[in-house]
């Protein structure tokens, strides 16, 4: 298949876009976020999950949890490129909100081929939120690992670990092993058998727990044993392009709010954005952005267009959005001096945000070593 | 492979077929001698005829200044230079010549100049007849440019001019130089006036050239002395005192961020036929290169630094065709100042990285036969230099940006 120049973002994708950005600052402005989500600095607070569900109501009665579903299923089938563009608001706005995690999920149902997961497909279309468990206890999601076991009775018995805005998501994916290999489940957050452990966490727009299995029987199955790696892969380049566009649009809210504060704070009779040490970190922000911003529109349009492209673009796109989102994160503290290092300023809620996206899925170390072993050749192999 | 957007015209899609077909045909054949780096490092004449003709040859098929008018030698189209450079670069096809002519003179001659100053200056400049340099730089008026002192004295309907120029690339080769001279010692901005001198011909009569030798011992750029030197005042462009701003549309273009795309290849050819300054060389490189008795590319800090320049090398790459797509881009300037900044960074860094990755035999010059890759590295390394610090250094372009896209306050 061949990609569009223009990245196939068309109309509908700049009206997702434009209408995420105009909801979210009407509904989640800075102040209101830091209202909601940053009320108490209390360290119990960091198990604490906070979002506001009417927002969430609009944001699914807008259709955006089925943006990503296929047509055929009830969704509106939009390409990854519309939705890393309204991935991007999401970031910038820095929102509560259980969509990464269910867009994420989304992928990873349309990769099972199984009558459960186009059922799943169909609710979440309909607004059901998801969650992946996928993750074991030492921070691997790599398709094979897993602490959660299928027992003979079919239950499900462990633990999956790091599960995104659990406490949000009305369902989770599991992953689970089996002598004949690693299957994903489909399990009701309510489901007997199933508890939900808060972490405690410093991001404070999001909620993470771990969720323990005690003989889950009530499961539907999404692939079969055997079948569920391959699903995991082939919805990883969407999700690592997700969690990018994320990290891109927040990465851009701090370089514009650390630009105005360089532009209005007056130190030795000038703006401070007037001295080079001040002014060169911020277009070096930009510069990273940029640069993070068009391989998240490249990975998508690969996703969307040339599948066989896609992991190498995303694994890009994410180590550049994670090594800008580093960047951008200790300069806009830095930039704003004394103030910036305040619970009372915004800024360090998206600090926090980005620290929590730079490592999920993989920091920029990570992908660029897996991109070594698809570019290069493994260590030992490459001569 | 990118192809075009469904969006394109159809103009353009029938171009971009002409080109592939005409490309398909005509590349020429390598020659004997070692190209060039780049178009600032051309050195003797048979380098410089060998891509004057390609540059003639590419012009007459409709290659080179494609969106400009007909009867000013360009080919009368809309918004296909780009495809034109897309297709070049596809192609491996060696660089253009003729660089300071079509990514500065041309867009400020069409922007400035009169009609008559178009139809004469613009058809022999597209075709690489007549070669262009730039003379902005002096000793006193470097990143401060608006410090000219190159002083132009009105004489009836000519002009006397007196002073120095410096990084003169091309000036060697020259028969035209955009000129920027100092008409009015009162007044600093609005005291300058642009000019293009008919330099090669006032050899011996006002205008004296000498070659510098660059640091990696190259020739490429000269000092040009002017003393009491006479041109025409229908050489002037624009009004008497507008000099600076007529230099902003020069700047612009030549910063890659000017109305007019430039013509362009993108690539330089090696002597070998590889385009060399990619960081895919690098992988290469690496698989061939020894460190501990070990290939290189299985050293892990090796390897992360390749690919992060694989990144910034795609990156780059992906940027440019964002710029292309209005609804993802933010403020219109914001990818185009960034264009000289980045790419000239990714090149410095990338040879910066092969030479480490060659380890001992990074330090054997290009006339060692046993040099890896030529000497091409180290050689590049040296050389990126010209780029990160000519057409505005970095620190400058860093200002730049700060100030017109992000609105901080002017360090000037
Ligand atoms: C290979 C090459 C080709 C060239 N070709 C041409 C040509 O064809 N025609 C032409 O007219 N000119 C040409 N130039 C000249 C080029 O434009 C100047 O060298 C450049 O603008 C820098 O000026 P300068 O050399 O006087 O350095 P300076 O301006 O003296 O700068 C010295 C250092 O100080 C830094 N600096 C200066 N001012 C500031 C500031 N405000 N903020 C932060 N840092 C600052 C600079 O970044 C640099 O690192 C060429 C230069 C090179 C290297």
């Amino acid at each position: 298949m061949t990609r569009p120049h223009d990245f196939g973002f068309d109309d509908t994708a700049q009206i997702l876009k434009d209408t995420a950005r105009r909801l979210l600052q009407d509904h989640c402005a800075p102040e209101a976020l830091h209202r909601l989500a940053a009320a108490s600095s209390e360290p119990a607070r960091a198990t604490e999950c906070v979002w506001d569900e009417a927002l969430w109501r609009k944001m699914i009665d807008l259709g955006w949890t089925a943006v990503a579903v296929p047509e055929r299923y009830g969704g509106f089938g939009m390409g990854l490129v519309a939705i890393a563009g309204l991935a991007e608001e999401l970031g910038r706005a820095a929102v509560p909100s259980p969509l990464v995690a269910t867009l994420c999920a989304t992928y990873v149902a349309a990769a099972c081929d199984s009558e459960a997961a186009r059922r799943l497909l169909r609710r979440i279309a309909a607004g059901l939120s998801v969650s992946l468990a996928t993750t074991d206890r030492r921070g691997s999601w790599a398709p094979e690992d897993t602490d959660v076991a299928v027992d003979e009775a079919g239950a499900l018995r462990g633990t999956a670990w790091f599960v995104q805005d659990a406490r949000k998501v009305g369902a989770l994916i599991v992953k689970a092993k089996s002598p004949r290999g690693v299957g994903l489940y489909l399990v009701e957050v309510d489901a007997a058998g199933l508890t939900i452990v808060p972490d405690a966490i410093l991001d404070l727009t999001r909620d993470q727990a771990h969720v323990e299995l005690r003989g889950v029987a009530d499961v539907q199955v999404l692939a079969e044993p055997g079948d569920g790696a391959r699903a995991l892969v082939a919805a990883e380049p969407a999700i690592l392009t997700i969690v990018a566009a994320d990290m891109v649009g927040a990465a851009e809210w701090q370089l514009q709010t650390t630009a105005e504060y360089a532009r209005t704070r007056v130190q030795f009779e000038r703006p401070i954005g007037f001295f080079q040490a001040v002014k060169h970190p911020l277009v070096d922000m930009m510069v990273q952005i940029d640069g993070a911003r068009s391989l998240v529109y490249d990975a998508a349009c690969a996703f969307d267009h040339e599948p066989e492209a896609a992991e190498v673009c995303a694994r890009m796109a994410k180590a550049a959005a994670s090594d800008a989102a580093s960047y951008c994160s200790g300069r806009s503290v830095q930039l704003h001096g004394g103030i910036g290092f305040t619970w009372e300023c915004f800024i360090h809620l998206w600090f926090k945000r980005q620290k929590h996206n730079e490592v999920l899925y993989g920091d920029g170390a990570h992908q660029r070593a897996r991109l070594a072993d698809r570019l290069i050749g493994r260590i030992g192999e490459t001569a | 492979m990118t192809t075009p957007s469904p969006s394109e015209s159809s103009e353009q899609a029938a171009f971009r077929a002409h080109c592939k077909a005409w490309l398909a045909g005509n590349l020429p054949p390598r020659p004997r001698f070692r190209l060039p780096l780049g178009p600032l490092e051309i050195a003797t004449v048979e380098q410089l005829e060998y891509l004057c003709n390609w540059q003639r040859a590419a012009h007459a098929a409709g290659l080179v200044g494609c969106d400009y008018p007909r009867e000013h030698g360009g080919g009368g189209l809309r918004d296909c230079q780009w495809i034109a450079n897309h297709e070049l670069k596809a192609a491996g096809a060696p660089f253009f010549p003729n660089i300071v002519g079509l990514g500065m003179a041309a867009p400020t001659i069409f922007h400035h100049g009169t009609e008559a100053q178009k139809r004469r200056l613009l058809p022999p400049l597209f075709s690489a007849e007549e070669i262009w340099c730039q003379g902005f730089s002096e000793p006193g008026a470097g990143s401060d440019l608006a410090n000219v002192q190159a002083y132009a004295e009105r004489d009836g309907e000519r002009w006397i001019v007196n002073g120095h120029k410096v990084w003169t690339t091309l000036a060697h080769f020259a028969t035209w130089m955009i000129l920027l001279c100092r008409t009015d010692r009162a007044r600093k901005y609005e005291g300058m006036t642009y000019f293009v001198a008919p330099i090669r011909d006032g050899i011996g009569r006002g205008v004296a050239i000498r070659p510098l030798v660059k640091m990696t011992g190259e020739l490429g750029f000269n000092e040009v002395f002017f003393e009491d030197y006479s041109i025409a005042d229908d050489l002037r462009l624009d009004e008497v005192g507008r000099g600076w701003s007529v230099a902003m549309t020069t700047l612009l273009h030549e910063r890659g961020a000017g109305p007019l795309v430039t013509p362009s290849s993108g690539g330089g050819v090696g002597d070998d036929g590889e385009t060399t300054l990619g960081a895919a060389g690098l992988v290469e490189l690496a698989r061939r290169s020894y460190r501990n008795g070990r290939p290189a590319s299985d050293d892990p800090r090796l390897r992360d630094a390749i690919v992060q320049l694989l990144i910034r090398q795609r990156a780059f790459a992906q940027n440019e065709r964002r710029a292309a797509v209005p609804a993802l881009v933010d403020h219109p300037l914001r990818l185009p100042l960034q264009h000289k900044l980045t790419l000239s960074e990714l090149l410095q860094d990338t040879a910066r990285l092969a030479c480490e990755i060659e380890g001992m035999a990074a330090s054997l010059h290009q006339t060692d036969p046993n040099a890896p890759a030529g000497g091409r590295w180290p050689h590049a390394y040296m050389n990126s230099y010209g780029f990160t610090i000519a057409a505005g250094s970095n620190e400058v372009q860093r200002n730049i940006l700060g100030e017109r896209v992000l609105g901080l306050a002017k360090s000037k």
